[in-house]
């Protein structure tokens, strides 16, 4: 059973497409990184997946109907919205204590382990505490929960760069196992690209484009080339060029890396490159752009 | 199936497969309370201010006293416990009609302000329906507050009583004369009935109309509570001449006294009619706890549908 199955989801606000007929597919064990501009509908999306929001189409997260069933899929499922939906009034002992008398897998225990960790006190509450303690928080509530799948949209948003790579590490770390799938939605492509599995691309409602990240490194390539080699590179028909120091830097799908070497210098694109290229090259992208 | 997972070994619930666990709804619905009290402290802090504020007073009025008595002012005895009975009856007035005010004032924001601030995206990502949300907020009014002001009001009354008693002794006046008036048993019994007639059962409708306009209102939540029933009233008058809907409106509201007492007494008359068959037999009552219901599933239906502000 895949974690996550979408056919042909649709949802409309008003006139405005949000989601225009999506399919994805997610298994068990991977870390999915959806990523896109703002507003190309990844809020949407996850929306969809947890069951907060309506959708045309069909959609099934750990086989369940999200819409439908989403209490009893909360038992499996486990999400961060936003760093600032932790209720501020709260102390985080009665934070503790509520999801561990709601939720039948919160192991308290392990909550406070990783709070140990940190320098969040018991008795504080959540106004009191700084951006990145809300959300260190939020983690060790979250961690804390044995669930199937943990959804995260722009878990770090606004955070400084510390709390940023602490939030991944122990992400990766101390919670993901293969039994678990993680979804990450984010616009800050480079923070979590060594983090992911596979990465999704959303614009405009439409994911258009996906791959698994073994997979990106055996198909796609960068090349920086000289002035002078870069009618020759072009002719093997790069998917995207930008201009770099010193020469441009193109970027090839499937095209033989040894025949590549001979043009210049050969690495592995960042997911950052590719997003910019399969963005860029979207029609009606560049007009959107000038503009 | 061990064998393979070498991850983590101290979560035994990773070897089960995630089997289904399930918390039973009264536990569920028990920590939401718990949840309700914990945001909203003014449930239990107002009604508690407005009793010390009641003893502190009754207080300062036997130390006033003692000082009259000691001017060899006479006191008429009878006129003293008359006075007595007010303070008491004034004191149970005083605590029940806070709790109305913070039941307004708590179902106007039940709903509305876990949007505002969004932590609704948090409770959300919890194992917790939304009927089980709903009823547990629409449970501060009609239970909690009920029995809280019940509680408080005997507990001040009582201190007033002893005050009273001590005071009486003081001036060397008869105490059994006072406790006899008083029959505090049956004023006690008469002020459950009023809190559950009334504050709970009576004025059902209007909390929950107040809930669901809460979780529909964007904003100014307390606006859209009062203007749409203001606006139908209007329409009926000068449409159609008539004003049935302010009518039930201020029957609601004002009327609730007939409604569960029968002719001729007050409902804050410590010991008379209790007369559970004139209430239960008031369409009335019923035809608004049908309204409760609907206006209770509607709240249900739109905390699903809404999300944050």
């Amino acid at each position: 059973m895949a974690c996550i199955e979408a056919r042909g989801l649709r949802k409309a606000f008003g006139t405005t497409i949000a989601l225009d007929g999506i399919n994805m597919r997610v298994e068990e064990g991977r870390i999915l990184g959806l990523i896109g501009p703002n507003g190309a509908g990844k809020t949407t999306a996850l929306d969809a997946i947890l069951g907060l929001t309506t959708f045309q189409g069909q959609l099934r997260t750990l086989g369940r109907d999200p819409w439908k069933e989403r209490d009893q899929l909360m038992r499996d499922v486990c999400f961060i919205a936003d760093v600032a939906v932790l209720p501020r009034w709260a102390r985080v002992s009665q934070l503790l204590d509520y999801v561990g008398a709601v939720h039948p897998r919160f192991n308290r225990a392990k909550a406070e382990s990783f709070l140990a960790k940190t320098t969040i006190n018991r008795t504080s509450k959540v106004r009191e505490l700084s951006k990145g303690m809300v959300t260190q928080l939020h983690l060790a509530v979250v961690m804390a929960i044995d669930a199937r799948l943990l959804v995260l949209d722009e878990p770090t948003l606004g955070l400084d760069i510390l709390y940023r790579k602490q939030f991944y590490d122990s992400l990766l770390n101390d919670y993901f196992d293969h039994n678990r799938t993680i979804v990450v939605a984010t616009h800050q492509v480079e923070e979590i690209e060594h983090v992911l599995t596979d990465v999704m691309f959303i614009d405009r409602g439409r994911i258009v484009f996906e791959c698994s990240m073994d997979d990106l490194e055996s198909r796609y390539a960068e090349v920086k080339v000289r002035p002078e080699q870069a009618p020759a590179a072009r002719a093997l028909k790069p998917m995207y060029e930008r201009q770099a120091i010193g020469g441009s830097v193109l970027l090839f799908d499937g095209v033989d890396r040894q025949q590549l070497a001979a043009l210049g210098e050969v690495r592995t694109p960042g997911v950052a490159d590719l997003f910019v290229a399969v963005i860029g090259n979207q029609p009606g992208r560049a007009q959107g752009a000038a503009r | 199936m061990n064998t393979q997972s070498n991850a983590i070994p101290d979560t035994p619930v990773e070897a089960q497969g995630f089997a289904p666990a399930v918390i039973p709804e009264s536990r569920i619905l028990y920590w939401l309370v718990q949840r309700e009290l914990w945001e909203n402290r003014s449930i239990y802090i107002a009604p508690l201010a407005v009793a010390g504020y009641i003893l502190a007073s009754t207080l300062i009025y036997y130390f006033r006293q003692a000082g009259k008595m000691r001017a060899a002012l006479p006191l008429d005895p009878m006129q003293q416990h008359e006075v007595f009975a007010q303070q008491v009856d004034f004191a149970a007035l005083l605590i029940m009609g806070t709790t109305f005010l913070v039941a307004i004032f708590y179902c106007l924001d039940a709903l509305h302000g876990e949007r505002r601030d969004r932590s609704i995206l948090f409770w959300r990502s919890l194992p917790v329906s939304d009927l089980m949300t709903v009823l547990s907020k629409a449970s501060i009014p009609l239970v909690v507050l009920p029995l809280l002001t019940f509680a408080i009001t005997v507990v001040t009354q009582g201190l007033m009583v002893l005050m009273g008693s001590v005071a009486l002794m003081g001036s060397g006046l008869s105490v059994a004369t006072l406790w006899n008036q008083l029959s505090l048993s049956q004023m006690w019994l008469g002020l459950l009935y009023h809190l559950v007639t009334i504050h709970a059962l009576w004025y059902a409708p209007i909390f929950c109309w107040l809930l669901l306009v809460s979780a529909w209102a964007r904003r100014a939540a307390f606006l859209w509570a009062a203007l749409p029933l203001l606006a139908i009233a209007i329409v009926e008058k000068i449409a159609f001449n008539t004003s049935y809907f302010a009518a039930m409106l201020q029957h609601r509201l004002g009327g609730a006294a007939e409604a569960v007492i029968a002719p001729g007494t007050l409902p804050m008359d410590p010991m008379t009619h209790i007369t559970p068959g004139h209430f239960l037999s008031n369409p009335g009552l019923w035809l608004g706890l049908a309204i409760f219901a609907a206006f209770l599933a509607a709240a249900v239906r739109l905390r699903r549908y809404q999300g944050p502000i």
